[in-house]
């Protein structure tokens, strides 16, 4: 039996309650919520009057309801009105039912308002405090708007009770957080500050919050806070257990207040007045040492309020990074907590530990636990604190122990829990890189780590250390002598032969010598791992065929052959059916001399940030990576290869032969035979001219020609990636003279957010120049960003406007699923607006492999084996926006008789599915 | 500040949810689904942190129920273990030796505990006898002007047969064992 409730049992509610959870199964609760709803609807709507209990009891159902995960569509007026019965408890449940189920509806928000402006001037404190719980529960614009002026005025009149206060302070904290602009400092602020000095130790506590807000976004008008926070803290830290009663929490002294102090000094530096400082640090002292003190009780929650204190006053004193004395003290403190028998000490130490080691004053002090947190790392039973103690290792690396870290770091890596492992490997290829001194150390840890965890060695890290190789012609020869051994183990990881092939590819020379790794060898060990490979693997391997026949051409015959085969010149794949004709005819066909110019060797890469510490920052958020690679070192990203003619897919071509656009890079005479022999752009692509059939054309894919007319051809690239997207733009002057004031500008609409790179207003005849332009999601959309471009051409001003092909299907991530999976989620997105139906008449063939291009060109995944019907078509994505991620389901049924489809979207998001069937329905 | 508190059973049944910051409802279904899974699958005596997109998270279970909250990143995690023990300490002071089924059957009080205990994700007030006072002076209140006396909870109403329910445990018997109680 529950303990019966005190005052106002509501009967029926327990009944209710008790029925529901005697259903046996969901059906049966549903059922009985509906029996329920449909009662509570009859009497609401009813013609006898109800009184205020039944009222309250009825609506404290559809809440119970509502919190079961059901939705409520009515009930709100009753609830409206219960806010002004001046009965507590029907008040009470009204304003827990606005609090819990806010509604935006401008009609109720009124009404609501109304209720809360009179409770608020009722003078009655306990119905004050109602609403400006409710005021901080709702938190909208529109109470902002009615109350923000209201409430500073509250929490300052000299005859306001402190329990009054305490809610005013902080329902002014949540309108300020939610609506800084509305909530305007004045003549409050400095009484507010003084609050400090309260008696009620409870008016502190909640004010302090609000302080501590206010002063970080506004230090300067807070700035006298910092001294009446020392004498507080002061007072409490001399204060004995038992001289603060009520606020002694198990033997400590008000632990919330002096947590709350100390994180208000964090919004400050070290006090200037000396009396001030030396009060604080002998506060920050006696915390410390209390810490050695036997404790007051053997309870958990003693320790826990002593050691919050505690490592609030370390955060304090890493903030200050000016007292060598306490940082020493705090390391040593944090060192004991290292070996604690309480997990969670030992957790937060590490955590605490790994800010010490970014000061200057305590690097070395932290260094000193070294085998501590190896140990952690090997032997802690929880995963989270095995985390904790591979970031640490990670912080508290430098040039004299990173080969031992990154040592213990691959050894555990061997082992560690999967869900670290890609983090792991980022680490690791950081350091790696950060202190490698000689680098053939760091090819070796990293064709380590792609030995000990492939599948975690995300691309990032297998283009950087080709990357660095590239640009470093004093590993190359090694690098290639190590690959060449790696790839001699029976079973190699996919991403060991991505290395391999373009290493050699590149640098097979440097070892050929040897007959041993002559270049037949070399080329049948690399073709014996190709037929295991994937598809982007397998492109990349034909690339480095092609590079060898230019640097052996002994191999040319081999290589022709394996060329020339059926397997490769008819592959399924286009990517490499495409590769294998290309390659063969150019080796067939192009002289030596450019052969050797086509075939070259990669130019080093720029100077840019580590792709893998973005990719590392963008993992943890901003501020977690406290190691920044040093000057010098940092090298370009193999994405954005200065060439222009790498794409961020998979295949990521080796040569550029697929760019449509020229690539400005090297040799423009290579370049421009490329385009001429092999571009992708037929003629079918390069006639477009009407944009708005141009705009769809880009739907399922990312590259091509946009415009061209009789002066300008616009060719694009594009790669996305999350919400994010970046478009390479390239202006080919067709013309033999000269463009002036050429100037380009995008809109975006409000869902977007782009940054444009601006051009030279320059371009010569004959000449092409790119442009970048960065483009963000932050919400779903429907208009697509405008460009425009304007210049003169003899005299004449060219006005050009043209959608960029930016729609929402560009920020899917496909999503790979089971069936069961698939349909489980297909139900559970059932409401009627979640779904888009378009039944169309086909305008193109209805090719199968065509479909799937283009299917799997929208960005989804394509999922086999999920539709019962083999002709049809599922497929899974995820659209990722800044504001959310919205999930998509995708059924395209062809009737190849009547010529039809019948398209059906569902996702989690109406908008969504309407518009990306919309823009599909205009891909068949 | 908090951002977010839960009470759910071991079984992964939702008791209370609280949010502290303006978040949809199907974000608000995502969160409690991961915590859930996350936490439920934690060994016993596990660190009780975590860390969670840009959240620190920690739990406690407390007899059948776990307690989890999601903090922002400058919070204090040992305190934050402190919050949510005062709010079981406060629970069984209004109810007298708490249980689940406390909170299922009075959801609506353990909500108004609440409030006067945390407020847009800061502590209020943390003084047990503040917060008794001021449930006590809202009872005091209704007195003035009692609603139809409720019939008392017994087993002799026809729908309400509450014995049938295994035994609950009280959550302060129990406070850090394992062993807690096993109900549905």
């Amino acid at each position: 039996m529950p303990a019966v409730s005190k005052g106002d049992g509501m009967r029926g509610l327990a009944v209710f309650i008790s029925d529901i959870r005697n259903c046996k199964s969901k059906e049966a609760e549903i059922k009985r919520i509906n029996k329920e709803l449909a009662n509570i609807r009859s009497k609401f709507k009813g013609d006898k009057a109800l009184d205020g209990y039944s009222k309250k009891k009825y609506v404290c159902k559809l809440l119970f309801i509502f919190l079961l995960g059901h939705d409520i569509d009515f009930g709100h007026m009753e609830a409206v009105n219960l806010l002004s019965s001046n009965k507590y408890t029907e008040k009470q449940i009204g304003y827990l039912f606005i609090s819990v189920l806010v509604n935006s509806n401008s009609e109720l928000i009124r009404l609501i308002n109304n209720a809360i402006k009179n409770d608020l001037s009722s003078r009655n404190p306990t119905f004050m405090c109602l609403a400006l719980h409710c005021i901080a529960n709702v938190g909208s614009r529109e109470m902002a708007e009615a109350f923000a002026g209201e409430i500073p005025r509250i929490l300052v009149a000299g005859d306001t009770m402190d329990s009054v206060k305490q809610s005013a302070a902080l329902c002014l904290l949540r309108l300020y957080k939610a609506s800084p602009d509305l909530v305007l400092m004045g003549e409050w602020t400095s009484r507010v500050v003084h609050l400090l000095n309260d008696q009620h130790m409870g008016v502190v506590t909640a004010a302090i919050s609000l302080i501590t807000c206010l002063s970080s976004k506004n230090p300067d008008e807070f700035k006298t806070c910092v001294s009446l926070a020392v004498s507080r803290l002061s007072r409490i830290v001399s204060s004995a257990s038992t001289d603060l009663q009520d606020y002694t929490y198990y033997f400590v002294p008000a632990p919330w207040l002096s947590c709350k102090l100390l994180r208000l000094l964090q919004c400050y530096p070290p006090p200037e007045d000396g009396a001030v400082k030396g009060r604080l640090v002998e506060c920050l002292e006696t915390i410390l040492n209390k810490a050695q003190e036997p404790p007051k009780s053997k309870k958990v929650q003693h320790s826990n309020a002593k050691n919050a204190i505690l490592f609030e006053a370390i955060s304090l004193i890493i903030h200050y990074d000016s007292e060598p004395n306490l940082l020493v003290r705090a390391c040593n403190q944090l060192g004991q907590f290292l070996q604690h028998r309480e997990t969670n000490l030992r957790y937060l130490a590490l955590e605490s530990m790994c800010t010490l080691a970014s000061s200057e004053f305590s690097h070395e002090a932290v260094k000193t636990h070294i085998e501590t947190v190896i140990n952690a790392l090997k032997t802690e039973r929880d995963v989270s604190v095995r985390q904790r103690a591979a970031d640490l290792l990670y912080a508290m690396c430098d040039r004299s122990n990173a080969k031992q870290i990154v040592a213990e770091m691959l050894s555990y890596l061997e082992t560690a829990d999967y869900s670290i492992r890609e983090e792991m490997v980022l680490k690791v290829a950081i350091l790696a890189e950060k202190y490698a001194v000689d680098y053939s150390w760091y090819v070796d840890t990293i064709l380590n780590l792609i030995r000990i965890a492939g599948d975690y060695v995300s691309e990032e890290v297998w283009y950087r250390v080709i990357q660095i190789v590239i640009n470093r012609d004093d590993v190359q020869g090694y690098a290639a002598k190590t690959v060449f051994e790696a790839l001699q183990a029976p079973a190699c990881h996919e991403n060991m032969v991505k290395v391999g092939g373009y290493i050699l590819g590149e640098f097979g020379n440097l070892i050929a010598g040897d007959p041993r790794s002559s270049p037949l060898v070399q080329f049948n060990l690399l073709h014996s791992k190709f037929h295991l490979c994937s598809v982007p693997t397998r492109a990349l391997l034909l690339s480095a065929y092609i590079k060898f026949i230019n640097l052996f051409p002994e191999t040319k015959a081999t290589i022709q052959e394996v060329l020339r085969s059926d397997s490769q010149i008819r592959n399924s794949d286009v990517e490499l059916q495409q590769r294998a004709v290309e390659y063969l005819k150019l080796s067939s066909i192009a002289s030596t001399d450019v052969l050797a110019t086509v075939l070259e060797e990669m130019p080093p890469f720029p100077e840019r940030e580590s792709s893998i510490l973005a990719k590392l920052k963008k993992k943890k958020g901003p501020g977690a990576v406290s190691v920044e690679l040093e000057d010098g070192k940092e090298r370009g990203d193999y994405l954005s290869h200065s060439n222009g003619s790498s794409t961020p897919s998979p295949s990521a071509d080796l040569l550029g032969l697929r760019s449509t656009a020229p690539a400005s890079g090297a040799t423009p005479s290579a370049g421009s035979l490329l385009v001429d022999v092999f571009s992708e752009a037929g003629p079918s692509a390069t006639s477009a001219g009407v944009n708005d059939d141009g705009f769809l054309r880009f739907v399922c894919k990312n590259n091509g020609v946009l415009f061209e007319n009789q002066l300008l051809q616009i060719g694009i690239k594009s790669e996305y990636r999350q919400n994010l997207g970046r478009m390479y733009l390239f202006y080919g002057n067709k013309t033999s003279v000269q463009f002036v004031s050429f100037n380009t500008t995008v809109s975006c609409p409000g869902e977007l957010q782009s940054h444009i790179l601006q051009l030279e207003p320059l371009v010569e005849g004959g000449a092409q120049v790119q442009q970048v332009i960065n483009i963000e999601c932050l919400t779903d959309f429907i208009d697509a960003p405008l460009l425009n471009i304007k210049f003169r051409y003899g005299g004449a001003l060219q006005n050009i406007s043209l959608k960029l092909p930016v729609t929402i299907n560009k920020f899917f991530q496909p999503t790979e699923m089971a069936a069961a999976d698939f349909f489980q989620r297909w139900k559970q997105l059932s409401q009627p607006q979640q779904e888009a139906q378009k039944i169309f008449k086909a305008s193109h063939g209805m090719d199968t492999e065509v479909l799937k291009a283009k299917l799997l060109g929208l960005g989804t995944a394509l999922l086999e084996n999920v539709d019962p019907n083999p002709e049809n078509y599922v497929c899974a994505g995820v659209i990722q926006t800044k504001a959310q991620q919205v999930g998509c389901l995708l059924r395209l049924e062809p009737n190849a008789q009547a010529q039809m489809y019948r398209l059906t979207l569902r996702s989690s998001k109406d908008t969504v599915s309407q518009r990306v069937c919309d823009l599909l329905a205009e891909q068949f | 500040m908090l951002r977010f508190l839960l009470l759910f059973s071991r079984q992964g049944k939702l008791r209370l949810q609280k949010w502290f910051t303006p978040v949809t409802e199907r974000e608000k279904k995502k969160v409690i689904r991961e915590m859930t899974l996350m936490v439920l699958a934690r060994p016993p005596r596990s660190c009780n942190f975590l860390h969670w997109r840009d959240l620190k998270i920690v739990y406690k279970r407390y007899a059948s129920l776990y307690f989890c909250c999601g903090l922002e990143d400058q919070d204090n995690e040992l305190l934050t273990l402190e919050v949510l023990h005062r709010y079981v300490e406060l629970l069984d002071k209004y109810f007298g030796n708490v249980c689940e089924l406390d909170i299922i059957f009075n959801f609506e009080k353990a909500y108004f505990i609440l409030d006067e205990f945390l407020m847009g994700g800061e502590i209020l007030e943390t003084s047990k006898t503040a917060v008794g006072i001021a449930m006590e002076e809202a009872e005091t209140l209704q007195e003035v002007t009692p609603p139809p006396p409720p019939p008392p909870l017994t087993h002799t109403h026809g729908h309400l047969s509450l014995t049938h329910l295994p035994k609950y445990v009280n959550m302060f018997s129990v406070l850090f064992t394992d062993n807690g109680g096993v109900y549905e």
